[in-house]
């Protein structure tokens, strides 16, 4: 038995339930005079972050530090890292150390798989971001956010997102973030649109469980949610787009095109938003839009998966899965 | 919540040889007794919050606060409390799904916290519903209601209300199913079986 989160389709349906309805309940805590509790105490864990990302660290670091655990937190900047220290040397490291998890950012997509499965360390690892392959604990606290605001916060709890219509929009190619979503959300049932402008859409798409569109314009007024992506300008290394306004008027996000939209119909966005480029001022500040949200509901998210995975003696999801299973 | 838990039990072990030791209506006459003797301990219940351990000890908190409702005339605050968070045992087993907290909106501070639990056995429970609470307020006192004490305590508690006092062996199971949960009331005792623990 594994006990790693490294990829959203690993997750089965019953698993990614449990998830958000333990997140829904760690949720009270924050509501709490007292925002702690002893689950994890006396277990280390350590935030490896080989690449920069204020946000998901300190999500990460608040949802430790709630569950009593003992935080490390390690930069590769300024650290042996820079002085041309191995992925491997780094975590038998942290082995001697005796670490029970390792939360890891890394910009070389599969680091996080490698370091759960080449032996080389015992802990659980977690995926925080991986190049642009995952970032599964991101997809989980997206459809915790839908599931409360589509279907509810209690009448969510048990509840997938079945016939529920999401369309993602920009950058899918750089972004693990789309492909994080896709996983998840086709396992909890939702039907996934992708809107991107060709040069920014994955080679091999066609394998994923979703649709794929050039034109946002058609696909507003059957979606439920409309999450946008970030335009990843450092990873981009080629003209994927003539220009910044260009991009803005196909596949910005304004008012115009928000009040197209069902009225139910909610605004996302993983952060951070480049305001006027993919998202209007506008409909960054609007009610429908989610995006402080979803950074209160991913502490409650990663508390969940910590618990989930770091709480008893094994862990209650993502099973290892042998190739043949998957 | 306990290895009392039926969840725990293997299917046959609940059957075969388990004998009810209370019905439905003594079930109701002890839960009468205990709104009685909470309002006369509390002189009238005013400050009284009834808090269920889930699972079956919040339907005995909601029964218990309909029973003093009709005493006293008054609306008798009732919530949950999961401990499942504060057990100590939680590295000897797989993670549980977490139950639901529910603290009535007025909170706990200064309140007579009267615990509701359906079975006292080795009074862990009741040790990691006490950190519970510690977190979640302070309470001007708290007191525990079980409907059943089967003894064998592990640490210093002792319940202030008590449905039944029923001596058993650590060899025996006592399984408590209640209507709004297992589509009837009783209180069962039956024999462990050895291959299970």
């Amino acid at each position: 038995m594994q006990r790693h989160l490294i990829s959203a389709a690993d997750l089965t349906r019953d698993d990614a339930v449990l998830i958000l309805d333990t997140a829904e309940e760690m949720a009270r805590v924050a509501d709490r005079p007292i925002k702690k509790l002893p689950t994890l105490r006396g277990r280390t864990i350590v935030n490896l972050f080989f690449e920069d990302s204020t946000r998901t660290r300190i999500s990460f670091e608040a949802a430790e530090k709630r569950l009593s655990a003992d935080v490390i937190n390690f930069t590769a900047k300024g650290s042996s890292v820079s002085k041309g220290e191995s992925l491997k040397d780094t975590a038998q490291t942290l082995e001697a150390m005796g670490v029970d998890a390792v939360v890891i950012r890394h910009g070389a997509s599969g680091a996080p798989y490698r370091l759960a499965t080449s032996g080389w360390i015992d802990a659980a690892v977690i995926n925080a971001g991986d190049g642009t392959h995952q970032h599964p604990t991101q997809a989980l606290l997206d459809a915790f956010t839908m599931r409360r605001r589509l279907v509810g916060r209690d009448a969510g709890l048990g509840q997938d997102l079945s016939g529920r219509r999401i369309t993602i929009v920009g950058d899918v190619l750089h972004s693990r973030v789309a492909r994080s979503n896709v996983d998840l959300l086709h396992t909890l049932g939702a039907e996934v649109t992708l809107v991107a402008p060709p040069t920014l859409v994955p080679v091999g798409v066609e394998t994923w469980p979703c649709e794929v569109s050039y034109d946002l314009d058609s696909t507003l007024a059957k979606s439920d949610a409309v999450m946008m992506l970030r335009v990843q300008r450092e990873r981009m290394n080629a003209a994927f787009f003539p220009t910044e306004r260009e991009y803005s008027r196909r596949y910005g996000l304004d008012g115009d095109r928000m009040a197209r939209m069902p009225e139910h119909a909610i605004v996302m966005h993983p952060g951070p938003m480049v305001r006027g480029m993919e998202i209007t001022a506008e409909v960054a500040d609007s009610d429908r839009c989610t995006v402080v949200e979803q950074v209160a509901n991913g502490v409650s998210i990663r508390m969940a998966v910590l618990y989930l995975l770091l709480g008893g003696n094994e862990p209650a999801v993502a099973h290892a899965r042998t190739p043949e299973e998957k | 919540m306990d290895t009392h838990d039926p969840q725990h039990l293997p299917q046959d072990a609940q059957s075969s040889d388990a004998r009810p030791v209370l019905e439905g209506p003594d079930i109701a006459r002890v839960l009468t007794r205990i709104a009685h003797e909470i309002v006369e301990r509390a002189k009238g219940a005013d400050d009284v919050v009834l808090l269920g351990i889930p699972t079956r000890g919040v339907f005995l908190a909601q029964r218990l606060a309909a029973k003093l409702a009709e005493i006293t005339d008054r609306k008798i605050p009732v919530g949950s409390l999961d401990i499942t968070m504060y057990r100590d045992d939680l590295r000897m087993h797989p993670p549980r799904a977490l139950a639901r907290t529910e603290i009535p909106g007025d909170g706990i501070d200064g309140r007579l916290v009267v615990l509701v639990d359906d079975v006292l056995f080795s009074g862990r429970t009741i040790r990691a519903a006490l950190d519970a609470l510690n977190d979640i307020g302070r309470p001007r006192a708290v007191q525990l209601a079980v409907l059943v004490d089967r003894g064998h305590r592990e640490l210093p508690i002792r319940a202030d209300y008590v449905g039944k006092n029923l001596p058993t062996s650590l060899r025996e199971t006592v399984k408590v199913q209640l209507a709004e949960e297992d589509g009837r009331d009783t209180v069962l005792l039956g024999a462990k079986r050895t291959a299970q623990q």
